[in-house]
């Protein structure tokens, strides 16, 4: 069964424009799990309170501030931020094209995938040419009165639209110091680069799974049937030795298991 | 997903808190037979514009959470996690039950593959968090974090963390290591679960130069910071020194117990990490 698209849009790129539908890239299959009060596994309401007396404010009471100085609050209205909002619009905007690894993997958010909404002549010309040039674009627009920032970009043979996150948001490690402590010797850096070229290999997703999932999952419906089993306590451990022999003896095993395979 | 334990509201909703001051986890990093502890701080700083909720008379509100039955407020040890099985019939699961179905070994990050770096799809991208070297571990970490960034390559690894499984690409940059959590294949969509057109059309040779037209005039070398600004926060700071010159709209009120709203600055953190002092 098809997907059903969340928002539809315009890509506009000068003056060409390609409709289209987006729909989520993403399936979430987080475990989730509620807040229960513990004596009547009754599911938990929240609400505001006064700390001072633990008096609930109701919602419509409720004010919002942005704390200049400790203590001290300019107000926000609702009004107020309803002028922040940006014009709602219909186009992704992309004015700008740059390589691929010129975006950092720290940026992208979330992936939306983009159909074809009319013009399919135009949808595969553009992934054509984006694949031909090895760019993505930058991406502008408003969805759900707000603003965003993304990347375009020809995934097979289809069109990803990634959100971004903002520049204030993301630290990068050039801004920071290196860290401390001794550098390593070159014997050291030889061992550990071989070591390193011993299992190297592809990225294939297939080969990860959140077996952790599964276990949780199990778990809970043991427990459901009144059968869960006993778990093992959490041990700590582990024993420090020095670093040159334990490259040395790592280097041994991977070498014996590549020839035992 | 950030996530603190005490308040017990893992998985319980999407809103992200900013850890504090101390590591967001703690443990151990290995390859081949090498271990590197270490300690992990969020990469990205959180809204740097919270808006509080005040009472009607300027007062900072506290959320809290409160029993339909008995209508009290209830502490953070009177809650309890549960998994619905059937409507309004939960299974409790504790803390102690999720770290201990965790398998030992799994509670480490152990990169057993290394691919190039720009070999990763983006879709798997998630979040991001920097490593910085635990006591003792500053040797290893730099020997491991300058293998890497000399070969361009990211390490691969699954681990559980506060309940929670996950797939981490290990990258190297600047000498410091840095995770970015991945969405499992099974958390992702393929083009058939969308249900994208399989037949392509024919696409017409001169409709392709067009756009490659369109693209090469408007290539850059570099994504430049000032596209990715934040402007309805902008506009939003810059409402509010407008409003606070003209001292309209503004509370005050007698604080002494407020370390609630605290910012925490991240950067100063990981530079105190980073320099064997955090």
């Amino acid at each position: 069964m098809a997907a059903r698209a969340i928002w539809k849009g315009e890509l506009k790129i000068g003056s060409a424009k390609i409709p289209v539908k987006l729909y989520s890239g993403v399936v979430d299959r987080t475990v989730r799990f509620h807040i229960l009060d513990d004596k009547h596994l009754m599911r938990v309401k929240q609400h505001m309170v006064n700390p001072d007396n633990g008096d609930e404010v109701a919602n419509e009471e409720i004010q919002k501030g942005y704390e200049i100085e400790p203590g001290k609050f300019v107000i926000i209205t609702e009004e107020d931020l309803a002028s922040l909002e940006p014009e709602p619009s219909r186009e992704i905007e992309i004015d700008e094209f740059v390589p691929p690894e010129a975006i950092s993997q720290q940026w992208y958010e979330r992936p939306y995938y983009l159909a074809p909404d009319g013009d399919e002549k135009a949808y595969f010309a553009l992934v054509e040419a984006l694949k031909n040039r090895n760019r993505e674009g930058v991406a502008h627009w408003v969805m759900r009165n707000k603003p965003y920032v993304g990347a375009l970009r020809a995934e097979g043979d289809y069109l990803l639209l990634f959100t971004l996150r903002n520049a204030e948001e993301v630290i990068s490690a050039r801004d920071l110091p290196k860290p401390a402590g001794r550098a390593p010797t070159q014997k050291e850096l030889n061992m550990a680069k071989q070591l390193v070229a011993l299992l190297e290999g592809e990225f294939n997703p297939a080969d990860y799974k959140d077996e952790y999932r599964k276990r949780v999952m199990e778990f809970i419906e043991r427990k459901a049937k009144g059968k869960a089993p006993r778990l093992q306590a959490v041990k700590t451990k582990r024993k420090p030795s020095s670093l040159d022999s334990v490259l040395q003896k790592s280097l041994q095993s991977l070498r014996k298991e590549k020839r035992a395979a | 997903m950030v996530k603190t334990r005490t308040s017990k509201r893992r998985s319980t909703e999407d809103s992200e808190e900013q850890s504090g001051p101390r590591p967001f986890w703690s443990g151990t990093l290995t390859f081949g037979l090498v271990s590197v502890p270490v300690n992990l701080f969020p990469a990205n700083r959180s809204n740097r514009a919270p808006l509080r909720m005040l009472s009607p008379e300027g007062e900072p509100l506290s959320r809290k959470y409160y029993s339909e039955k008995t209508e009290r407020d209830l502490d953070a040890d009177q809650m309890v996690r549960g998994y619905e099985i059937d409507k309004g019939k939960y299974v409790v699961v504790t803390d102690e039950e999720l770290d201990r179905l965790a398998p030992e070994k799994s509670r480490d990050i152990d990169l057993k593959s290394f691919v190039s770096e720009e070999s990763i799809p983006p879709v798997h991208f998630d979040r991001g968090y920097f490593l910085t070297p635990a006591s003792g571990s500053e040797k290893a970490y730099k020997l491991l974090a300058e293998t890497m960034e000399k070969g361009g390559k990211a390490g691969l690894a699954t681990f559980v963390m506060r309940g929670k499984e996950y797939l981490v690409a290990i990258f190297a940059e600047h000498g410091i290591l840095r995770a970015e959590t991945m969405r499992f294949p099974d958390e992702l969509r393929s083009p058939e679960d969308v249900g994208l057109p399989k037949k392509k059309p024919r696409v017409p040779a001169t409709t392709v130069h067009k756009f490659e037209k369109l693209i090469i005039t408007r290539s850059k070398k570099q994504l430049s910071p000032a596209r990715l600004k934040d402007e309805q926060t902008e506009r939003l700071l810059k409402l509010v020194k407008k409003k606070s010159a003209k001292r309209s709209n503004v509370v005050e009120v007698e604080t002494e117990k407020r370390d609630e709203g605290k910012v925490i600055d991240l950067m100063a953190v990981l530079k105190k990490s980073l320099a064997g002092k955090g």
